[in-house]
């Protein structure tokens, strides 16, 4: 009973008694009046007597019109602690009663014997319940049984400590009537004493010194915490708590939480401000070594480690960075305030995922968090990213993690030549530079928008994965809701569109953001390069249809290098392609005029009659063209072969003719002279 | 080329620019009046800005279309170009025709002396008649013919134009105006147009630059150029001998006299072959274009 020796030893309102001044007296009554009994009692009960009818196991008594077990196990009661004592002596208002005894008969006194945890027992929050006659009210026997109670240092006893969570989780507990219909302010009280640190010391360690139930509550005056006599009163719990924990002053250098003197500034936080009650756990609530004692040391500019590096803490930023009220201990756990220098404790680097859970868990499962697994020496860190003691929020300018700042920090490993653009072996090249001259790295970088999409809006902050990765952000499956992040209105339409797999089921490949914008080359769609590469990106789907474009005026046009003639989507659309047939196509019936009047204001229904991707290659389709083109041919071939003839059939003649004219021409000369 | 002529033959005066003239100065005879010369001299930019500004577009596929179009300017403006190339082309037409009413009038006082006379364009039997001979006379079956003042060949030249005039100039206006033609006409015939426009500019630009080429200037006796067309003069010894039938008749009928006029200075000819060199090597690397596109390039 260590618990109750320590509550003896410090808890003042609790009655001071003690063992040996209660138990003395009363063995020296038991002494004296013993040898008397047989003669100031003649006609006294012995236990056997009582035994006689109680040994039997079939026997019942009846209350409240309902049979119930009278069975006394005179072995057990035998082994118990009362095995010496008599019946009467509990059973009180049996004394002297004839055979066949009331049947109303009241319960066992523990008192005169246990008057001192009768007393205390009243005074508590059960006793008085009792009093009120609260049917859910626990009396003695409840929690420490009746006839077969035994020492509590014996292990097997109801009260041992091992024990204490189930006889006092017998009723609070989730469900049970007291936790239903009475006023209790806490839940899951066994629960969360079982997942507790002191749960997981008593109930999966053995450890039997370890608080229950009643090391804090006291075992027989439970009083609410709003009593000020009860042991969780505010302004008692840190004597309960001391009560094993007696060394805490010594550890405990620093125990005021910054948030709690915001909150309640003219208050002293107690044990259960920082350690919630019933959900104790073993981590660091709260700093242990004061950032000073840290500072004292490295507060000093020339303070360096052995291997060279500077371990100067610069206190002024230091100020100024998001963790000014996370001290040095809450990042570098691992100190250990018992040691003359605690620091020497710290042997591994600073774990962000303890407050950063989320993010930790997300850069474990990035291909960054998985190099890291593998040791790699590229894998970035969340200092790499963050800094270390000087971590600035993303909305501040001077933040590596600023919007704007973030593809120079990318940058860092994956720009040309450095180690991630190296190990790179995707199809992607040069992507910083690439990025920077796209719409998106122009808007951040050259107008600062900083709305625009840079690194993390794509490939998010700590889950980044590579494109092949199903769960990557820019997976195919997925490129569609991360563009969409921002081009809501594009996904929607694209999501109603024939390139859909909602709409159209097919094995191939349809076409994704990425597949038209590319990567990390986005430009603007009125951009003239972009407009003069959309063939060849439709084409390469489409080649058909892109190869008879190019047949055409507005292909031709864009084929010299214009933007300005009609491309793939300004006939089509480009995020909303419908089959012609849809009436809510750009080519339907219904729409195709209109659709011309876009460039040409004056299209009429016979305008649109047009072949944009006629060939004279294809006589049943496009018969007119095949024979007018033919025929076309017809006249060429004929021509040049009847011409060509005639010249090659010339040409021998007029070389003949030429010399036979130099001798004409002499001749005619000499005649003249 | 001049000098080095006056260097090596210096037999030969270089002004005159051909073998037929002798050392000694000479009248020549006027072939072709000034409103033709100019007329045939405005045809040649016209037609080669044409050639070079549709031609782009028709082998759009190909490397020098593209340094072309953009030499140009681009395409809205090789489109600009090419229209009103196209417009002082049909200027072009419309004056000669309008030169023919005239001609009728003073010249020959009716529509059947003009078109059924000696002088005619129009192909009557000794054409049919100086073909068969020519052919004859190729072979080596017959003594050259008599040709007039017309051969066979250049009134093929000659109506060529009409021809292309009429199909080009009526396609191009359909592609110029289509908006304006559908009102009325299907949309195929844009498509329909295109094609007739463009094969038959790859005629008229092929035959122009290899056959009338060859005919005019790149025959032997001629090489490498025929100048008449812009000097409108020809030595009276050459007309005696290439158009002999012709000669014979002015000199019966003795109109001859009234026909001789001086010969133009050296700097005017020096000027002529200039441009006729220029012409003729644009012509040639239009050709060499058109068999790369459509041989080599072809898609």
């Amino acid at each position: 009973m260590g618990y109750e020796k320590g509550l003896k030893r410090d808890d003042a309102r609790m009655k001071k008694y003690k063992l040996s001044s209660n138990i003395i007296p009363v063995c020296i009554y038991f002494l004296l009046i013993i040898p008397l009994l047989p003669l100031n009692n003649i006609y006294a009960q012995e236990n056997d007597d009582c035994l006689m009818c109680h040994g039997d196991n079939t026997l019942t008594g009846k209350k409240d019109g309902q049979a119930f077990s009278v069975f006394v196990d005179s072995k057990k009661l035998a082994s118990s602690v009362h095995g010496d004592v008599q019946c009467i002596d509990c059973h009180a208002d049996l004394a002297g009663s004839d055979f066949p005894h009331k049947t109303n008969v009241a319960p066992a006194q523990c008192v005169p014997c246990h008057d001192d945890e009768q007393t205390l027992y009243s005074e508590g929050i059960h006793g008085k319940a009792k009093v009120r006659g609260d049917p859910l009210a626990p009396i003695c026997q409840n929690c420490h049984g009746s006839h077969d109670i035994i020492p509590v240092k014996n292990p097997q006893s109801a009260v041992s400590p091992i024990k204490i969570p189930f006889v006092c989780g017998s009723c609070h507990k989730e469900g049970t009537k007291v936790q239903v219909q009475r006023h209790i302010p806490k839940d899951h009280i066994f629960e969360n004493y079982s997942e507790s640190m002191h749960g997981v010391g008593l109930l999966q360690k053995g450890l039997s010194v370890t608080a229950t139930c009643a090391s804090c509550h006291s075992p027989h005056k439970i009083l609410p915490p709003s009593d000020p006599q009860s042991t969780i009163a505010r302004k008692n719990i840190a004597k309960t708590c001391t009560q094993c924990h007696q060394e805490i002053e010594t550890v405990h250098r620093k125990i005021i939480k910054g948030k709690l003197w915001e909150q309640t500034p003219h208050v002293l936080p107690v044990c259960i401000d920082c350690h919630p009650p019933h959900k104790i756990k073993k981590v660091l609530y709260e700093e242990s070594v004061a950032n000073q004692d840290c500072l004292n040391c490295h507060g000093r500019t020339d303070l360096k480690s052995r291997d060279g590096r500077s371990m100067f803490v610069n206190v002024v930023r230091l100020q100024s960075s998001v963790h000014t009220k996370i001290t040095c201990s809450q990042c570098h756990n691992t100190v250990n305030p018992a040691i003359v220098r605690p620091c020497t404790g710290i042997t591994a680097k600073v774990d962000c995922s303890i407050c950063h859970a989320d993010q930790g868990d997300q850069y474990r499962e990035s291909i960054h968090g998985q190099l890291l697994a593998k040791n790699d020496l590229n894998a970035p860190t969340c200092e790499e990213c963050h800094g270390s003691h000087y971590v600035l929020n993303n909305k501040n300018p001077q933040s590596p993690i600023f919007h704007t700042n973030i593809p120079t920090l990318c940058a860092k490993c994956h720009r040309k030549g450095e180690p991630a653009a190296v190990r790179y072996v995707g199809q992607e090249k040069d992507i910083i530079e690439n990025y920077t001259e796209s719409i998106h790295g122009k808007g951040l970088l050259k107008s600062g928008l900083t709305v625009t999409a840079t690194c993390t809006d794509c490939h998010t902050a700590h889950h980044e994965l590579p494109h092949s990765d199903p769960n990557s952000s820019v997976n195919r499956n997925n490129i569609a809701k991360t563009c969409g992040g921002c081009h809501y209105g594009i996904e929607k339409q694209l999501e109603n569109s024939v390139h859909s797999p909602n709409i159209t089921k097919t094995n191939q490949k349809l076409p994704v953001c990425y597949d038209c914008h590319s990567a990390h080359k986005i430009s603007r769609t009125d951009n003239s390069g972009f407009r003069l590469e959309i063939m060849n990106i439709c084409g390469n789907c489409h080649k058909k249809y892109a190869d008879t474009y190019f047949t055409t005026y507005h292909g031709q046009v864009s084929r010299l290098g214009y933007a300005k003639t009609a491309k793939c989507w300004d006939c089509h659309g480009a995020h909303d392609i419908l089959p012609v047939e849809n009436a809510s196509s750009h080519l339907s019936f219904q729409n195709r005029v209109q659709t011309c009047k876009k460039c040409h204001e004056g299209a009429t229904r016979q305008f649109a009659g047009y072949f944009t991707h006629a060939t004279h290659h294809e006589p049943v389709k496009y018969p007119l063209m095949f024979w007018t083109f033919w025929g076309m041919t017809g006249l060429l071939v004929g021509t040049f072969f009847i011409a060509g003839i005639h010249t090659l059939l010339w040409l021998p003649r007029s070389l003949k003719w030429r010399s036979e004219l130099k001798q004409k021409i002499k001749e005619s000369e000499n005649d003249d002279e | 080329m001049e000098e080095e002529k006056e260097v090596a033959v210096d037999a030969v005066k270089p002004i005159k620019g051909s073998f037929y003239v002798s050392k000694k100065e000479r009248k020549e005879y006027l072939r072709f009046k000034s409103l033709n010369r100019v007329l045939h001299f405005l045809m040649i930019i016209c037609f080669f800005t044409l050639a070079f500004t549709g031609l782009t577009l028709k082998f759009s596929y190909t490397g020098w279309a593209v340094i072309l179009s953009h030499l140009m300017g681009g395409f809205e403006t090789a489109g600009y170009i090419h229209r009103f190339a196209a417009v002082i082309m049909v200027g072009v037409f419309i004056s000669h025709i309008i030169d023919l009413f005239k001609m009728r009038k003073k010249e020959y006082g009716s529509w059947k002396e003009l078109l059924l006379g000696p002088d005619s364009m129009l192909l009557n039997k000794k054409d049919f008649h100086d073909l068969i001979d020519s052919v004859k006379w190729f072979i080596g079956m017959g003594e050259r013919p008599d040709y007039g003042r017309w051969t066979y060949w250049e009134k093929f030249d000659y109506f060529a134009v009409f021809w292309g005039i009429f199909v080009i100039g009526s396609t191009g206006l359909t592609l110029w105006f289509p908006q304006f033609f559908t009102q009325f006409l299907p949309g195929w015939v844009i498509n329909v147009a295109t094609i007739i426009h463009s094969d038959e500019a790859l005629l008229a630009t092929g035959f122009i630059f290899t056959v009338h080429f060859f005919n005019t200037h790149l025959r032997p006796e001629k090489f490498p150029m025929d100048i008449v067309i812009f000097s409108g003069r020809v030595p009276i010894e050459e007309y005696k001998i290439d158009r002999p039938g012709e000669y014979k008749k002015l000199k019966e009928s003795e109109k001859l006299e009234e026909q001789l006029v001086d010969p133009y200075p050296d700097f005017v000819i020096k000027g002529i072959k200039i441009f006729g060199w220029i012409a003729l090597s644009l012509g040639f690397s239009i050709i060499v274009w058109i068999i790369y596109a459509m041989i080599f390039a072809y898609k």
